[in-house]
């Protein structure tokens, strides 16, 4: 008896388990990624789609089997006991065939996709915008018209100022025109090379959207580059621990026509 | 291989109560209060996670005597951001530390070691009170945190610099209470180490005549080798807690950088690296996940075997396969680095061995499956949370495959699916692990039998409620829910509140589902039926003690022989349908 109902109870889980995957919903709210904006994320969600069909597949053969064994064997009595046809040793092959091949194929077919976010560098003609995340807020940073960067100074940090680089406009030219901005705009179709750095703490960058995600480490200043290919306004979040605010620690990507970016760069410079 | 002759450890019967009960010398007395020490924490542990399910989807409403307990933290009952980030730091450490660690592996390991092996204690009892008693120390320093003024530790179970590290700058619970959450590793730490050694060198030297290696049973395996993952996972977390400490009180900057600015002072550090942390932290962090699963794994390989009244298809197998796990496990830390700002190309490296990993954890389930075929399945408590355990290891095993991958962590890292995915294969599992080995060894550990029907409702209750907690966190995941969120403020984690809602309603049902196991528990040790000396016709050596529980010297005097492999089940004795360890019938004729 008991034996039957973990069976029933086993297929149950596992067949309902499968069903807001296959639905994409549950309990009334999406379950997917949303629509992918940028140009290296469909070969993330090809990799997604590939491993949830595996895995997956792997994850019902399992419990069906658990299910299947436990319903005919289990409260069984003084039944000839009988090994499973083969014994281990087709068993141990199976696995290493079968998984070993799994493990390699997907493995190498996700360096691709990797590799086109992190091992290629930017191109030489993307735009080159700057990130600073500290409690509990991103901010960002445009060279202006001439292309420079001021340096930072981090004594000279004053958010009650708007100060939120630590710029030093007196005495640094590239500084002067630079464009600080609490919202991240972008052009579309545009690649954008994104220079990262933290003032505190580590926080991290993750825009669901863009597909992308990478942490922000003190002391290290490390950069992404990415293409959006949809205008709208996308949140972007912080997914490393960073103290109380982390939960609200947030920013919006706004993906712009090319046009409507430049008349938005000219107003911030007038400002 | 040879055999080691069990000698050594005479001591005496105690004869206080206080060496009795308190600072006892007696290995099964220390499994026991580990195993006390492991339900203090895990029922603590248990009710932090229910404050933060019922703050994420009740803001706003008051949780009764909480704020009593901490005015500042939850004030009039109401959680505040900081609190929530503190209760989820300590739940962490409470059950990664104090119930992962302490219970399948200290509390049983400690218990029924030296008794499977034919010892009579532990080889150095001293050593192994101390380990207790040092653990406990360590839970003290942490629950301490919880009492000080400027609040608990709240940068997680993994503490990343240089948000642990700077001190009160970085906000509330990152004063005295996060030096106390270092301190409180560090003595863990010690405690782990001098179990660990104790473990490998009861293992190597204490077993008794014909217990070879390879006679030794399946968990004894476990517990041998989670001994040997520990004893080098927990040298290095040790040092990185002490540089942790000194960063904070004696102005070091091990993981600290310059030029940092934390509400608005600049922080007098130069030259350290939060990657460093990172490192030492994972070096340890992932070997730990096996720390708390192969006992797991051992005490359910064992259950099973005895419920089956059968060999598993390949016992050399799966000891095989622990080993690859315990080798395998210190090379894969990077992968919870992917996005860490290290080499990109190391991402790589971490990612083949990890999926690697799956080989040996696939061998595994499939020979229980396989092994399952042609058997006569007693079903019982016992055995009914063997066969859940399979079931979750599955499911928190296939998820791993998503995120061993680098490219795939880029979408899911951080979120609700990594949570559900560890939650299920190190928490759930290990924690049936715990359930199964608790209703199978009570009746030797207490002399009286659990009561079965409990049990099994205790089962289907914990079964059902487990899934419907940790498999929508999955969901969650694959919609971009980012974890450590006190509350789901964000644009598009608001739609997904109906999905905690339920999640919130499982874990309040599921948890108190547990006051079942808790009362039977407590019942059976005073009112249960008296437990016959071989309640599960079972083979291995525990059961040939003279008395339940055995006597301070488990034998009582003699030095039991070992004639048999461990599993002879399946075969025709004047006993029925097995051979005990220590039978001599058949001697000879078996491996």
């Amino acid at each position: 008896m008991g034996g039957k109902l973990f069976a029933v109870i086993v297929i149950v889980i596992a067949l309902a388990s499968a069903v807001p995957i296959i639905s994409h919903t549950f309990l009334g709210a999406s379950v997917r990624p949303p629509e992918d904006i940028s140009t290296h994320g469909s070969d993330i969600d090809k990799q997604l789609d590939e491993t949830m069909i595996e895995a997956g597949l792997s994850f019902l053969a399992a419990q069906l089997v658990l299910g299947f064994f436990v319903w005919r064997f289990g409260g069984r009595k003084n039944g000839p006991l009988k090994n499973f046809p083969g014994g281990a040793k087709y068993l141990v092959i199976a696995a290493v065939l079968f998984v070993g091949t799994e493990a390699i194929a997907l493995g190498a077919l996700g360096t691709k996709a990797w590799g086109k976010v992190f091992f290629q560098p930017a191109s030489a003609d993307a735009l080159p915008i700057q990130v600073q995340a500290g409690q509990f807020a991103f901010y960002f940073r445009y060279a202006g018209p001439d292309g420079k960067f001021g340096v930072i100074h981090p004594e000279k940090i004053d958010e009650g100022n708007s100060n939120f680089f630590g710029l030093d406009p007196e005495n640094d030219v590239a500084a002067r025109d630079d464009i600080q901005s609490g919202e991240f705009v972008i052009p579309v179709n545009k690649e954008i090379h994104l220079m990262m750095h933290a003032k505190d703490v580590g926080h991290s960058f993750y825009v669901r959207e863009l597909r992308i995600q990478q942490d922000f480490v003190p002391g290290l200043d490390l950069s992404l580059h990415f293409t959006a290919t949809k205008v709208g306004k996308y949140e972007i979040v912080c997914t490393q621990l960073c103290g109380l605010g982390h939960y609200n620690m947030r920013g919006y990507l706004n993906v712009m026509s090319q046009e409507d970016f430049d008349k938005w760069l000219k107003s911030q410079s007038n400002s | 291989m040879s055999e080691a002759s069990a000698h050594v450890v005479h001591h005496g019967p105690p004869t206080t109560f206080i060496r009795k009960h308190v600072f006892s010398l007696d290995h099964k007395v220390i499994g026991k209060q580990y195993y006390a020490l492991a339900l203090v924490a895990v029922f603590t542990g248990m009710v932090l996670s229910w404050i933060m399910r019922i703050h994420l989807v009740w803001p706003n409403a008051p949780i009764p005597l909480l704020g009593a307990l901490s005015k500042a933290g939850a004030p009039g009952g109401i959680v505040t951001p900081e609190y929530y980030l503190s209760l989820m730091t300590m739940h962490g450490t409470l059950m990664v530390f104090f119930v992962l660690t302490n219970a399948p592996f200290a509390a049983f390991g400690n218990y029924f070691l030296p008794i499977q092996i034919g010892a009579e204690d532990m080889a150095f009892p001293r050593f192994n009170m101390m380990s207790f008693w040092t653990t406990f120390i360590a839970f003290c320093i942490l629950v301490a945190a919880f009492f000080v003024p400027d609040g608990p530790p709240m940068a997680g179970w993994t503490s990343y610099a240089p948000l642990s590290a700077v001190g009160k700058d970085a906000g509330p619970g990152e004063g005295l209470g996060q030096t106390l959450w270092g301190l409180s590793i560090f003595v863990f730490c010690i405690a782990s180490l001098l179990g660990a050694l104790n473990f490998i060198a009861t293992t190597l030297d204490l077993r008794t005549k014909g217990m070879t290696l390879a006679r030794m049973p399946i968990v004894s395996w476990a517990w041998f080798i989670t001994s040997c993952i520990a004893l080098l996972a927990f040298a290095v977390l040790m040092p990185a807690c002490l540089l942790l400490i000194l960063d904070r009180v004696a102005g070091t900057s091990f993981f600290i950088p310059s030029g940092l600015n934390i509400s608005d002072h600049l922080q007098p550090h130069q030259g350290g690296s939060p990657l460093l942390w990172q490192h030492l932290f994972w070096f340890f962090g992932h070997p730990e996940v096996y720390i708390a699963i192969l006992p797991a794994i051992g005490i359910v390989s064992h259950i099973l075997i005895n419920s089956m009244r059968k060999p598993m298809l390949s016992h050399k197998a799966i000891i095989y396969c622990m080993m690859g796990i315990g080798f395998l496990s210190y090379m894969v830390w990077g992968h919870h680095m992917f996005l860490s700002g290290m080499n990109p190309f190391s991402a790589l490296v971490f990612s083949f061995p990890t999926l690697m990993i799956t080989i040996p954890a696939t061998i595994m389930t499939l020979i229980w499956l396989g092994s399952l075929y042609g058997s006569n399945l007693r079903i019982n408590a016992a055995s009914l949370f063997s066969l859940g355990f399979i079931s979750m290891f599955v499911s928190g095993g296939v998820s791993g495959f998503f995120l061993a991958q680098p490219s795939i962590d880029i979408y899911l890292h951080a979120t609700y699916f990594v949570v559900g995915h560890f939650h299920m294969v190190m928490g759930v599992a290990a924690i049936f692990g715990v359930f199964a080995g608790t209703y199978f060894w009570f009746p030797k550990m207490t002399g009286r039998m659990m009561n079965e029907r409990l049990g099994r409702l205790h089962f289907w209750l914990t079964f059902i409620g487990t899934y419907c907690i940790f498999m929508p966190f999955h969901y969650l995941g694959l919609a971009g829910n980012v974890r450590r969120y006190s509350a789901f403020t964000d644009d598009f984690l608001v739609p997904l509140i109906p999905i905690h809602k339920f999640i919130t309603y499982a874990a309040l049902f599921t948890g108190a589902a547990q006051l079942i196991f808790i009362f039977n528990l407590i019942y059976s040790h005073a009112k249960g039926a008296i437990a016959p000396a071989n309640p599960w016709e079972a083979t291995s050596l525990e059961w040939s003690t003279p008395s339940s529980p055995p006597p301070f010297d488990n034998f009582g005097g003699v030095h039991p022989v070992v004639y048999h492999d461990p599993y002879q089940y399946g075969v025709e004795s004047s006993t029925g349908d097995y051979l005990m360890q220590a039978s001599p019938e058949r001697a000879g004729e078996t491996p």
